[in-house]
């Protein structure tokens, strides 16, 4: 990419013999929001410390903009942060936190109209004097924000941003912050272990797996294209069978059955191979796949059964009363992806 | 690129300021002018005098442990358990001791208990008799001393304790059959064991380390601290070490020993639940028993502290034979104040006792930033060498400065402080250092450690970070323990004794040439002052 603001080249982290980031190169145009999206122990919460300058990489560069910062401290870096507890001062008020990072910018006058700009942006005019402790915990989130905001950092950075809020509030600030990014138009990288929100907040989400990255792209690129079994099954719902490649895209089932399959990865005749089916993807049928339905979970119009067959389970969403539980059935596919089995 | 661990250059300060000192010691006592030597250790295993002050000063600290313990156990228990009118003011009463400096509450008890005491006269006058009726010296002396001002430890840190004890295990208890005296033997006295061997180990190393007491108390009876002090004003330099390398390591085995009671891991901290309420008396023969009770033993805990203040208003050479002095005015305090050498000291010791307080709290705050940061190397040492040289007794630590710093070697790192302003403040601030990190690095382990980051992030530099973050946070934890480190500085004697010159003489030094003098009343007026100061320190470091 050309038009890249932010590029990581070759991140490198070991600790000790432990490769917590490996390798990993990713780019981010100047005012688009990249989502880090991983399980624990991805190496995407390393990777955003490495961003912010708190761990120092063991190979490979950050560059702001064509200028390399690898070399320079956080505080000399202008990246705000967002912490995943907030980390507000709590001596100090919801004012002074904001007005943390204005020190020695400006005249004191355009350092206070700066403070009551950035809480109008989070919502939050007139609680410039609370205390930290007064304030809940979605508005301490949105305080974090104003306060990393304020020094007009070149880059945003968020570390689970949303993590510590009840279910309930998660998705008006997802909004809110949304907007707010939107509004203020900043270079945004933030880690998250939720699909749903990297696919919320993200212009693009990169997939990590094992300090490595699987797949960078667009939420609907990663969701129908993914390249790697990993980034199909974690990314959205995904049931897994194993087989052989017989030949020109198609798999024969360890159940029997021989399958059309779509394959992101070059695989042979004769390679085992793991499909991934999305529920959506699978419908029941007069012959096919046979197998026995196990469970069903009603979400209304719609379920989501779980049937077992010869060889693992496989998740169908279909019409609610579709079938029973304790129904044989039999399962026909649309639309399958085949990856190289993994070894365990 | 390699580079230095952090916090190395900490590391080597704190190995220069003590461990080198104390090594230099021990190699002093086995290496004469011609190499290696076992000539001074073979002299002091001959001298039964010195198997007699080893053998008395550790039977002494095993006495005060089981002597304070005995008193401040059940002390705490009555005051945790129980509820009667006054528990509250009385349970704060009863931790007063605290505030005494070693020198000044045996001055007090001099005062008190003495020959020529209050209690003495008393009795002499009522009994018709001709003389005191005892005499405060030896073993006994040392002990009675030891144990008013060490139960302190274990009524303290049991009532901590017993704080933490989940209720639903005292009823667990009760309710599979075992009576009240069962549980407390077998559920309540094994949850507290941690905090009973802590406050044993602290008991042990201060009784151990004790000078005033077997100084101005001892008699013909020897003790290790004394026998060392007495060695190195004899100008018998070699006998010191080697006694100094002694006791540092009985020090050590103590500490050996205790800690790994100490440190079993406590099961309190499972229960999530509340301690039981303390029970109400429900008698009131029992409820206005106890108060009585505690305010009886409140005035006995208090009586050493008024003693000084009336001992403090009796001019010089008025009080001879009568009960009570004659005559009260306050021209001790006068003098005090308006002669410059009378005041000299007073002024020596606050200026020392602030640098050596001040130098404490920002090696503690150096040690806790690097404690707290995620992936220190040196962590585990850093945290052993602030907290270690209160493993080391003051008279050892006096002797090894005064041996590590008493020849010109820059090679070596040794330079001549001994006689010089530097000695003494050094001194205080070695033995201000465990006291000062212990409140500062607990406080740190508090801090959110994204606190930090989060300042860097804003573009605050280290120092920023450190002013306007760091040290308001840790306010609290600052005061208390530079409170405590500014208090015990202030009361210091025991390297003082070794270590002090004229021009840097501090007060407890003061109070000593006084007694000698028999101008009992500005010892006493200097130990007030002494004593007022510690409680106003005090108190500014537990406020909230």
């Amino acid at each position: 990419m050309s038009d890249a603001f932010l590029e990581l080249s070759h991140l490198t982290k070991r600790f000790g013999d432990h490769v917590a980031v490996g390798d990993l190169s990713l780019s981010v145009p100047r005012g688009a929001v990249l989502a880090l999206l991983g399980p624990s122990g991805s190496g995407k919460t390393t990777t955003l410390r490495l961003l912010a300058g708190f761990e120092r990489p063991d190979a490979g560069t950050v560059a702001v903009d064509g200028r390399d910062v690898t070399a320079l401290a956080p505080a000399q870096r202008c990246f705000g942060m967002v912490f995943q507890h907030y980390a507000l001062f709590p001596h100090l008020t919801v004012s002074e936190n904001v007005a943390f990072g204005l020190a020695g910018q400006g005249a004191p006058a355009d350092r206070d109209a700066r403070v009551t700009e950035m809480l109008s942006l989070v919502d939050l005019g007139g609680f410039g004097g609370r205390q930290v402790s007064e304030l809940s915990g979605g508005q301490q989130q949105r305080i974090a924000v104003a306060r990393a905001l304020a020094p007009e950092p070149r880059v945003l950075l968020l570390d689970e941003p949303l993590s510590n809020l009840d279910p309930s509030l998660r998705e008006r600030t997802r909004r809110e912050m949304r907007t707010a990014l939107d509004r203020v138009g900043i270079t945004t990288v933030f880690v998250t272990h939720e699909q749903e929100e990297a696919f919320a907040l993200g212009d693009s989400v990169a997939v990590l797996n094992h300090g490595r990255l699987e797949q960078v792209g667009t939420p609907p690129e990663l969701y129908e294209h993914p390249r790697t079994l990993f980034v199909a099954t974690f990314v959205g719902r995904a049931s897994v069978l194993g087989g052989v490649v017989t030949g020109d895209g198609r798999v024969r089932l360890d159940a029997g059955v021989e399958w059309p399959v779509e394959a992101p990865q070059e695989l042979a005749a004769g390679d085992r191979a793991s499909l991934a089916v999305r529920p959506e993807a699978v419908r029941f049928a007069e012959a096919g796949l046979a197998g026995t339905v196990m469970e069903r979970r009603y979400t209304g119009a719609r379920a989501l059964f779980t049937v077992r067959v010869s060889g693992g389970t496989v998740e169908i969403e279909a019409p609610a009363h579709a079938v029973s539980v304790g129904d044989s059935v039999h399962l026909d596919v649309g639309r399958a992806l085949a990856f190289p089995e993994e070894k365990e | 690129m390699t580079r230095r661990p952090r916090g190395s250059l900490l590391v080597l300060l704190l190995v220069w300021l003590f461990v080198y000192p104390v090594l230099l010691v021990v190699l002093d006592s086995v290496r004469g002018a011609d190499g290696w030597t076992l000539e001074y250790v073979a002299a002091f295993l001959r001298e039964p005098r010195e198997w007699e002050a080893l053998w008395g000063s550790l039977w002494i600290s095993l006495a005060s442990v089981a002597l304070a313990g005995m008193i401040g156990v059940p002390l705490a228990i009555v005051f945790e358990r129980l509820d009667f009118p006054g528990r509250r003011i009385l349970g704060a009463l009863v931790a007063l001791p605290a505030v005494l400096p070693p020198l000044v509450g045996v001055v007090a008890f001099l005062f008190l208990y003495g020959e020529s005491g209050f209690v003495a006269r008393a009795l002499t006058e009522l009994l018709g008799l001709d003389e005191a009726p005892w005499r405060l010296r030896g073993a006994g002396a040392i002990l009675l001393v030891h144990a008013y001002s060490m139960y302190v430890y274990f009524y303290l840190f049991t009532r901590a304790g017993l704080a933490k004890v989940d209720a639903s295990m005292i009823e667990a208890a009760h309710s599979l059959g075992s009576g009240t005296w069962t549980t407390f033997r077998r559920v309540t006295l094994p949850l507290l064991r941690p905090q009973l061997a802590a406050a044993a180990l602290l008991t042990f190393m201060t009784a151990l380390g004790s000078f005033s007491a077997p100084y101005i108390f001892g008699g013909g009876f020897r003790v290790m601290t004394t026998q060392i002090v007495a060695s190195k004003l004899n100008g018998d330099i070699r006998m010191a070490v080697v006694e100094a390398s002694a006791l540092a390591l009985v020090a050590l085995m103590g500490l050996f020993l205790l800690r790994r009671q100490a440190e079993t891991r406590s099961v309190v901290a499972v229960g999530k639940g509340t301690p039981p309420a303390a029970r109400a008396l429900a008698q009131p023969i029992a409820r206005w028993g106890a108060t009585a009770l505690g305010w009886a033993f409140a005035i006995l805990l208090l009586l050493p502290h008024a003693t000084l203040v009336v001992v403090s208003l009796v001019p010089l050479g008025t009080w001879t034979t009568q009960l009570v002095p004659p005559e009260y005015t306050l021209a001790n305090y006068g003098t005090l104040l308006s002669e410059p050498e009378r005041l000299r000291p007073l002024v020596n010791s606050l200026w020392m006792a602030t640098v050596a307080t001040v130098g404490a709290i920002a090696i503690a705050l150096w040690a806790g930033r690097l404690v707290v940061q995620r992936r220190a190397t040196l962590r585990g040492l850093i945290e052993t060498l602030v907290s270690a040289p209160w493993a080391i007794p003051g008279t050892v630590l006096a002797i090894a400065l005064a041996t590590a710093f008493s020849m010109r070697a820059p090679w070596v790192a040794r330079w001549v402080l001994v006689g010089t302003v530097v000695i003494l403040p050094l001194a205080y601030l070695v033995r201000n250092i465990p006291i000062a990190a212990g409140s500062i690095l607990a406080g740190f382990r508090q801090l959110d450690p994204s606190l930090d980051e989060a300042a860097a992030s804003l573009g605050a530099g280290r120092w920023r970070t450190l002013r306007a973050v760091t040290v308001p946070l840790l306010k609290p934890a600052i005061l208390a323990g530079g409170a405590l480190a500014f208090a015990t500085a202030l009361g210091d004697f025991v390297t003082s004794i070794v270590l002090y010159t004229f021009e840097t003489r501090p007060i407890s030094i003061e109070i000593l040439s006084s007694l000698r003098a028999f101008d009992i009343g500005t010892a006493a007026a200097y130990g007030v002052v002494l004593m007022l100061i510690s409680a106003g320190a005090m108190l500014v470091g537990t406020r909230r």
